[in-house]
C-alpha cells in the first residue's frame, strides 16, 4: 500500500501516530514524518489512522482499498 | 443482513459528526437497510472545530467544513427537530408533528452552548456552537472594535486568540484564577494566561461578569472587579450542555447526558439497556474505567468518531458488542501554539510540569492520580504527546486483560 499525506492540510494533530505508530511519527519541530509504503498487515491500522485524521489529510492507495476512497463530499 | 431492522430501518437523530460516523460504520459493517438522518440544522453535516479558528479568521468558508456523507444511501431530513421519543411505539416525533418509526435508533444530538443565565442577554450577545452562530459572530468582529469574551474555556480561549490574530481588541473575563483551570490545572492555565497577555489581551481572571446591557450599538458589561467594559461585540462561552430535551419522558436516563453502558447502548432509568437504541458523541454519558462516576461526558472530536464506531457495532451485533474504553484525546489551537491532550488531566491529583516556557511556546505537563499517569497536555510538542498516549493505551489494555482474567 502507498501512503499519501497532504502536508498542506496536515496540522500535526497526531491522531495518525496514535492509530499507526509504525508508520507515522514526528520530528523535533512537530512535523509529521511517515513511511511511503506499508505491508498489508498494517491495513487496519492505516484505515483507522485515515479515519482518525481530523483534516482528512491521509490517503491510502492499494488494490483492496479503492472502493472506500475518493468519496465525494455531501 | 439484520432482518431486525427490516421495514423502517435505522433512524439517526443529529446530523453531525457522531451521527454521520455512525452511518459510515453501519454501512462498512454491512448494514444495507434504510438509513434516515434527522437534523435540526438546515446544513448538511459539517465540522465544528474550525468554527472558532480558521472559519472565524476568514481563512475557511462553509464549503471547506463539509463532512463527507455522500454515497452512504442516507435519507436526509434536515431542518427538522426531534421533539419526542416513544420507545413503546418505536417512533421519533418531529416539531411539525410527523412521526418517524424506527427499528434501531441512534441518538447523536450533541450538545448546545450554555446560554447566559436569565434574564436573557441583550441583542448583540453571541454564543458559538454552529455554522450560523459563527457566521454572525464573524460579521460582528470589527478591527476597530472591542470583543468581550465571557469564559476562558476552550471556545472562549480560541475565539480570543482568533480575534486577536485578526487585530481585534479583546477583553477576556474568567471567574477562575487561570484559563481552563478545571480542565488542565493551574500550571498549564498560567501558560495559557501568558499567551493571552503577550498577545495584548485584556485578561481578567478571578473576575465575573455581573450584568450585561446594550447602549445603542454597544454591549456594556459590569464586572465584579468594579470596572465596566464597553464592547462592539460579546460572546458568552460558558461551556455546553447535552441536547436531551427531546428525550424527556422517554424512559431513558438523561441526567447530564444520555446514560449509556460501555457498549454505547442507551440505558433506561432502571439501568437496563433500551432495545436497539445507542448513543454517541457529546450527548452521551458513559462509564470509563478510570473515572469514579457512573458516567462522564466528553466534548471532543475524536470521542464522537470513536464512540460512533462502537455504537454501530452494538446495534448490528448485539450478541457480541464491543467495549468502549478509549484514551481520550483533544486538540486546541491558540495563537501559534498547538495544544494536544491525552487521557484525563482533569482527574489528576498531582502534576509534573516538565516544560513551561511561553517564550519558546512549549509546554509539557504530565498528570498523575494515585501516583499513576492519567493524562498529559503539551504545547508544540506533538512527538511527546504520542509517547504519552501509547503509555496510557498500554496501561488501559493491561487493565482490560487483568479484568478479563479475573472473570469480571
Ligand atoms: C466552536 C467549536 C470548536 C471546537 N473545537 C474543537 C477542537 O479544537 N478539538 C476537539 O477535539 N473538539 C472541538 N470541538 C468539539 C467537537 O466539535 C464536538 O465534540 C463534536 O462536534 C461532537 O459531535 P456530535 O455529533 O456528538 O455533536 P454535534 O456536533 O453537536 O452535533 C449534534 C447535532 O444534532 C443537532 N440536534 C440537536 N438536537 C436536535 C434535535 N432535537 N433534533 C434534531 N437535531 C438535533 C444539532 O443541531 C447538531 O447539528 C469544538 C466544538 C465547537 C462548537
Ligand atoms: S492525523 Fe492528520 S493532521 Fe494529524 S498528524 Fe496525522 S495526518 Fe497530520
Amino acid at each position: 500500500m502507498r501512503i499519501h499525506v497532504d502536508m498542506d492540510l496536515c496540522q500535526s494533530h497526531g491522531q495518525c501516530a496514535f492509530a499507526a505508530p509504525e508508520v507515522f511519527s514526528f520530528d523535533g519541530d512537530d512535523n509529521l514524518v511517515h513511511a511511503e509504503t506499508a505491508g498489508e498487515s498494517l491495513r487496519d491500522a492505516l484505515e483507522r489512522a485515515a479515519a482518525a485524521c481530523p483534516v482528512r489529510a491521509i490517503r491510502i492507495d492499494g488494490p483492496a482499498h479503492e472502493a472506500a476512497t475518493g468519496e465525494p463530499v455531501a | 443482513m439484520s432482518p431486525r431492522f427490516d421495514g423502517p430501518g435505522i433512524v439517526v437523530v443529529g446530523a453531525s459528526l457522531a451521527g454521520l460516523r455512525t452511518c459510515t460504520a453501519l454501512r462498512r459493517l454491512g448494514y444495507d437497510g434504510r438509513l434516515t438522518v434527522i437534523g435540526d440544522e438546515p446544513h448538511p453535516p459539517y465540522d465544528r472545530p474550525p468554527l472558532s479558528k480558521e472559519f472565524l479568521a476568514g481563512r475557511a468558508d462553509g464549503a471547506d467544513l463539509s463532512l463527507p456523507g455522500a454515497g452512504l444511501g442516507i435519507t436526509w431530513q434536515l431542518g427538522r427537530r426531534a421533539t419526542g421519543l416513544d420507545l413503546t411505539a418505536r417512533t421519533v416525533e418531529i416539531d411539525d408533528g410527523a412521526l418517524f418509526p424506527f427499528g434501531g435508533l441512534v441518538i447523536a444530538t450533541g450538545s448546545a452552548a450554555r446560554p447566559w443565565p436569565a434574564p436573557a442577554p441583550p441583542a448583540g450577545v453571541h454564543t458559538l456552537r454552529g455554522l450560523d452562530d459563527a457566521r454572525s459572530l464573524r460579521a460582528a468582529l470589527r478591527r476597530d472594535g472591542r470583543l468581550l469574551v465571557i469564559g476562558a474555556g476552550f471556545i472562549g480561549s480560541e475565539v480570543t486568540a482568533t480575534a486577536r490574530g485578526a487585530g481585534v481588541e479583546v477583553t477576556l473575563v474568567e471567574p477562575e484564577p487561570q484559563p481552563l483551570r478545571r480542565a488542565v490545572g493551574a500550571a498549564a492555565g498560567e501558560f495559557l494566561a501568558a499567551l493571552h497577555r503577550r498577545a495584548g489581551v485584556d485578561l481578567r481572571t478571578s473576575t465575573k461578569v455581573l450584568s450585561l446591557d446594550r447602549v445603542r450599538e454597544h454591549t456594556g458589561a459590569r464586572l465584579s472587579d468594579g470596572t465596566d467594559v464597553t464592547a462592539t461585540a460579546a460572546v458568552v462561552a460558558l461551556g455546553s450542555a447535552p441536547s436531551t430535551d427531546w428525550l424527556t419522558g422517554s424512559g431513558l436516563d438523561t441526567t447530564e447526558g444520555v446514560l449509556c453502558d460501555r457498549h454505547a447502548r442507551a440505558l433506561l432509568r432502571d439501568g437496563t439497556p433500551a432495545t436497539d437504541v445507542v448513543a454517541a458523541g457529546d450527548v452521551a454519558r458513559w462509564p470509563h474505567p478510570w473515572a469514579d462516576t457512573p458516567g462522564i461526558t466528553l466534548g471532543h472530536w475524536s470521542h464522537a468518531t470513536e464512540q460512533a464506531e462502537i455504537a454501530a457495532r452494538s446495534l448490528l451485533f448485539p450478541e457480541t458488542p464491543a467495549d468502549y474504553r478509549p484514551v481520550p484525546s483533544f486538540w486546541s489551537d491558540q495563537y501559534d501554539v498547538k495544544l494536544r491532550s491525552v487521557g484525563f488531566p482533569a482527574l489528576a491529583d498531582s502534576v509534573d510540569v516538565r516544560e513551561n516556557d511561553p517564550d519558546t511556546r512549549r509546554l509539557d505537563v504530565a498528570y498523575y492520580r494515585h501516583g499513576r499517569l492519567i493524562g498529559a497536555l503539551t504545547g508544540n510538542r506533538v512527538a511527546r504527546i504520542a509517547a504519552y498516549r501509547s503509555r496510557l493505551a498500554t496501561d488501559l489494555e493491561g487493565e482490560a486483560g487483568a479484568t478479563a482474567a479475573a472473570g469480571r
